[in-house]
């Protein structure tokens, strides 16, 4: 396993394939990789894409693909699809519209099933930019399900978001969610060739004005992924978004907040594990179930009882020698 | 039907219906292959509408439910004409011959993957598919070889092309010339229907705008200079074998000619200049009675809508002409031989529906390309079709049955309803772009797998009395050499043609890609001085792109 | 079935554009509960090869009805070979002669070839069967 973390640190494609498929399969030793993996990360731009289903998330991401690589910096993709809630299967399409840059090494493409998450990404997709970020990507590109039940993750995740609209039609886009709105860095308004993009533009642009949006004033940037018009502009813009982000201390400030989430997440997890590891092993649990289903017992001393009970003072699971 | 003829056999059918019901029957639900449910009788209670002279009437007069031609195959039998093509030109000639010799009345020419895809043989992508699926041909010379001692005045040829549509064209005219035959008097057709590659048979190579330009590029040509070529011909076929239904093949593939009517109409051109040079192309699936009905529908949809939405007045523009090829997609590899017997109900079925040309499919069809043994009891099958089995003596013989009727209204009214839904997508472009037709056709292509999977659609010799026995029959092979000999002439031609002059032309030909001109006679002057395939679409490609889909499952 | 979710790529290697085949069977490996990764039409050997490797499939599934297999499929294999690879189960299906079949299968080029009429419950059985002992 160390040998694989080292592979990954020396560019060997195949080492971070399999790293993100441990931590995507819950391996064991997640935790442990992870863990000699984090001090090799930091280094990389996380850039997220959202938008409803076929706006033209993978296209733009094709596009941007081949600017980014014009400009000398290696990249990597994660690109989510839904998983079936029934069969629990996958079809993961995004990479189609890349696959003509399968034969650049320095990027590279990876497809996920959402496997039960809700919130647009998938469990492990913060778990897989780590393992990129350690493979030396500067920047790695997040293209999250077009569900758009919940765009919440990508936020969370990524340290510039991208929201890719398409044209109204004749429509107003008064419909589009007020979530939109508040998570979007940069707007792009793909399928410009499409009437009604001029409408759309406006429309976000005057939704934009309502609200304060200093210091950053999300550009709202007309694309055409099937001609490569607007591309340049709207990666000019993603790196400016970056350069505010840095120089305000802004970048800094959520990558801080992250990093709080994050531990208490971790801290979170390692209490529940302990807390079910030895309430597992604790026999009565049931008896305690009856007890309280004919009121003998409360579950509000119960459940203080039972973790008076644990010991919390050697390590947590997966962490012993 | 007076008032009391009709309640009378309202009541008599209520009375049967019910002494019916008793007998226990052989399954819930009787349906046709594309799963529309039939009934176990039709009556004049089903056919209570329709109008004889508004909606069948003469064969060869509007609305043509009944046939194009008002003697039909009393005048002349359908043009027998099998899909060929393999190796390299000098393989595909020899076949060529032989099947004229046969009694075949027109050719038909397959090509290979590389050339259907824009390549040229020695282009590393071509790599093991060069002649395996069709004949190679990269360059005007091959045409020569192809066409050597056939000549192209007296036998119509069909070419199944698409995205370089225009360049196999043009080189089939050139070709045509150097015979010493004026252009007026070549004939044939090509595919041209980029619109069902993006939904069906996906080769594709630009996007649909500057393709659709090509299109009327040729439409315009055509109509100046070779006007008895078939400019399109719009396919079906290829919708049907994706997987569609019957109904879908129907209304995808009229939606496609009417988007064919559309372009031409906003490129400036008159409708009666053009459309009478549309043909269209069908499947002809196993079930015997809806096929017909899908081909007497066509007609009339296509009349309808062509007099009374596009405004059309030569008569010739009203007429649906098609060809027909047996299903593909119904053959199977279990036992072989059976696929003869199959082909013969598809086959009958055309031409009950009134065909123009037919492709029956050999029994090896599932196997590999046909061997001559195959492609010649395919082509008798037509024959006897023709010749022995009573079928072309008398013109559309279903007519007036209430089944075939009902059946046939019925499919009109489900096209009706998809060009609806289509109209609501915003064309047939938008539609494209928007994957309907694609999903419509996944769906129902899974759909079908699941019923034969299930044993609900019973495929004799699959799902069926399969006797897990191997087929015992001889296999066409394709010699490797045939790659490597035709990458080596290839190469020679490069050397000694005129190089200078291939540059200029295609330079030339980017230049007016740009603009708005013809691009018809720019690839012809490239194609004459032996600019090659590939070298034509990469100049092309320069200046149009590449066609990206997004699968749908 | 267990947290490790099994990852098929399917793919159109080659000019070929017979995709029927190639949609219906990924549809039935997904609603089979299998993760598929679709390359789309058109790939080349290095395309394939290389989408195995960072997808990191389990399964590389072949749909060739172009009659390329014999130079397709041989070239697959020697690339995941070379990627370190060599073990993944590489299935093919679509219009493959029987004696194409037999040599693709002696030679180790494929691990199982998959003919027409073949029930999408076979072919997932099959790797089901490999993977879910
Ligand atoms: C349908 C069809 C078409 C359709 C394709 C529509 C589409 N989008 O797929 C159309 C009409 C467009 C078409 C066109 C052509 N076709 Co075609 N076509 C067929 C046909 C009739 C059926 C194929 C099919 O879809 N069957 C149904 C599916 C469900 O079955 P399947 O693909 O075999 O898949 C099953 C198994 O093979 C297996 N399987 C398949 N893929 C995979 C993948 C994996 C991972 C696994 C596990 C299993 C698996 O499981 C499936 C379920 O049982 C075959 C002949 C035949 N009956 O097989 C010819 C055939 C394949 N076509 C042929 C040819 C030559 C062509 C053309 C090149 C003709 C030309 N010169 O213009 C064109 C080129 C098209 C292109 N773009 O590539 C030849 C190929 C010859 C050869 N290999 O030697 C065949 C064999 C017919 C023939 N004898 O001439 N075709
Ligand atoms: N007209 C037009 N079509 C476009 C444009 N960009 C993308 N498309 C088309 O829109 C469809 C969807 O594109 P994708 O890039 O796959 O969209 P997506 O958002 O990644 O889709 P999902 O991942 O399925 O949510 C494809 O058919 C594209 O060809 C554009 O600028 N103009
Ligand atoms: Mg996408």
């Amino acid at each position: 396993m160390q040998q694989l973390v080292a592979e990954l640190l020396d560019g060997n494609r195949r080492a971070a394939a399999r790293l993100i498929s441990l931590v995507e399969n819950d391996d064991p030793q997640k935790r442990e990789l992870l863990k000699d993996i984090y001090p090799h990360t930091g280094k990389a731009y996380v850039i997220g894409i959202t938008g409803a289903p076929g706006s033209g998330k993978s296209s733009l991401v094709d596009w941007l693909l081949k600017l980014i690589r014009k400009d000398g910096l290696t990249v990597g993709v994660i690109a989510v699809d839904p998983t079936s809630p029934f069969s629990g299967g996958a079809i993961l399409g995004d990479r189609i519209r890349m696959q003509d840059h399968a034969l650049d090494q320095d990027i590279f493409i990876r497809s996920m099933g959402t496997r039960g998450s809700l919130g647009g990404l998938s469990r492990a997709t913060r778990e897989a930019i780590q393992v990129l970020d350690a493979f030396g990507k500067d920047i790695i590109l997040i293209e999250t399900v077009g569900v758009g039940q919940s765009e919440v993750d990508i936020v969370k995740t990524a340290d510039s978001t991208l929201v890719v609209l398409t044209p109204a039609g004749g429509d107003s886009v008064q419909t589009i969610k007020a979530g939109i709105m508040e998570i979007a860095d940069i707007f792009a308004i793909n399928k410009a060739d499409l009437p009604g993009a001029e409408r759309t533009t406006t429309e976000i642009n005057l939704m934009l004005d309502m609200k304060n949006s200093e210091p950053w004033r999300p550009p709202v940037i007309q694309t055409v992924s099937v001609s490569n018009e607007g591309i340049e502009e709207l990666w000019q813009a993603l790196q400016k978004h970056r350069e505010h982000m840095e120089n305000s201390g802004r970048l800094l400030e959520i990558r801080r907040e992250r990093v709080k989430r994050e531990l208490t997440e971790q801290v979170e997890y390692l209490v529940k594990t302990k807390i079910w590891d030895e309430v597992k092993e604790n026999l009565e649990f049931d008896d305690l179930v009856e007890n309280i289903v004919h009121r003998r017992q409360d579950p509000y001393s119960t459940s203080a009882d039972l973790l008076a009970q644990i010991n919390f003072y050697d390590r947590g699971p997966g962490e012993g020698d | 039907m007076d008032k009391d003829k009709l309640e009378r056999i309202t009541g008599q059918y209520e009375q049967w219906q019910e002494e019916a019901g008793k007998a226990k029957e052989r399954k819930t639900t009787f349906k046709t292959v594309s799963s529309r449910p039939i009934k176990a009788l039709y009556t004049p209670l089903d056919t209570e509408e329709l109008d004889y002279e508004k909606d069948l009437g003469f064969p060869g007069i509007y609305p043509y439910t009944r046939g194009v031609q008002t003697n039909m195959y009393r005048g002349r039998i359908w043009t027998m004409r099998q899909f060929s093509g393999f190796g390299d030109a000098y393989d595909s000639n020899m076949r060529y011959r032989y099947l004229l010799d046969q009694g075949q009345t027109g050719l038909s020419v397959a090509f290979d993957m590389p050339t259907i895809m824009g390549y040229d043989s020695d282009n590393e992508r071509s790599l093991g598919e060069v002649g395996r699926c069709g004949v190679a041909i990269d360059s005007l010379e091959d045409m020569e070889i192809l066409f050597d001692q056939i000549p192209v005045d007296q036998v119509t040829t069909s070419m199944t092309i698409n995205g370089p549509a225009s360049i196999l064209w043009c080189m089939y005219l050139a070709n045509a010339e150097k015979q010493g035959i004026s252009l007026d008097q070549v004939g044939g057709t090509i595919q041209n229907d980029i619109l069902k590659e993006y939904i069906a048979q996906k080769s594709w190579i630009f996007p649909p705008e500057p393709s659709m330009r090509l299109i009327t590029d040729i439409f315009a040509f055509s109509a100046d200079h070779v006007p008895r070529w078939n400019t399109i011909s719009i396919s079906g076929y290829h919708i049907r074998e994706a997987g569609s239904t019957a109904a879908q093949e129907l209304a995808f593939t009229l939606a496609d000619g009417f988007a064919y009517v559309e372009a031409g109409i906003n490129a400036g051109l008159d409708v009666d200049r053009f459309a009478p040079r549309l043909s269209f192309f069908f499947n002809a699936h196993i079930d015997f009675f809806e096929e017909i009905c899908k081909y007497r529908a066509a007609r009339r949809i296509w009349a309808r809508r062509m007099k009374e939405k596009y405004g059309a007045k030569d008569e010739r523009s009203l007429k649906m002409r098609f060809h027909t090829q047996t299903a593909g997609c119904s053959l199977t590899a279990q036992e072989p031989e059976n696929n003869i017997v199959r082909t013969t109900i598809e086959a009958l079925s055309a031409v009950m529906g009134g065909t123009q040309s037919l492709h029956t499919n050999s029994m090896d069809e599932v196997l590999a390309l046909p061997t001559e043994k195959a492609v010649k009891i395919a082509l008798r099958t037509q024959q006897i079709i023709a010749y022995e089995s009573g079928a072309a003596n008398t013109i559309d013989p279903l007519a007036g049955s209430y089944f075939v009727e009902q059946l046939t209204d019925q499919l009109e009214a489900e096209a009706e309803e998809y060009f609806r839904r289509i109209d609501d997508h915003g064309g047939v472009l938008k539609a494209i772009d928007q994957g309907f037709f694609q999903q419509e056709i996944a769906d129902a292509a899974y759909e079908y797998q699941l019923a034969v999977d299930r044993d609900e659609q019973v495929v004799v010799g699959v799902n069926r009395y399969n006797t897990g026995e191997k087929a015992q029959i001889e296999l066409l092979k394709i010699d490797p050499e045939v790659e490597m000999k035709q990458v080596g002439r290839l190469k020679q031609l490069r050397e000694k043609r005129d190089n200078d002059a291939v540059n200029r032309s295609l330079k030339a030909l980017k230049d007016t890609a740009k603009g708005p001109d013809n691009l018809i006679p720019k690839i012809l002057d490239a194609v004459k001085v032996y600019a090659t395939e590939g070298e034509i679409v990469v100049a092309l490609k320069e200046v149009f792109g590449e066609y990206k889909e997004k699968p749908l499952f | 079935m267990t947290a490790k979710k099994v990852r098929v790529l399917v793919a159109k290697p080659g000019l070929d554009g017979h995709d029927r085949g190639a949609k219906v069977v990924a549809r039935g490996l997904r609603d089979a509960g299998f993760e598929v990764i679709y390359t789309g039409l058109h790939q080349t050997p290095e395309q394939v090869a290389e989408a195995a490797l960072q997808e990191d499939v389990d399964v590389v599934g072949l749909s060739i009805l172009s009659g390329a297999h014999m130079t397709l499929v041989p070239k697959i294999k020697d690339l995941l070979k070379s990627n370190g690879m060599g073990d993944v189960l590489l299935v093919v299906g679509g219009i493959i002669p029987e004696d194409d079949a037999e040599e693709l299968v002696k030679s180790g080029s494929a691990d199982q070839v998959f003919n027409p009429g073949e029930p999408l419950d076979n072919i997932t059985e099959y790797i089901s069967g490999k993977f879910y002992k």
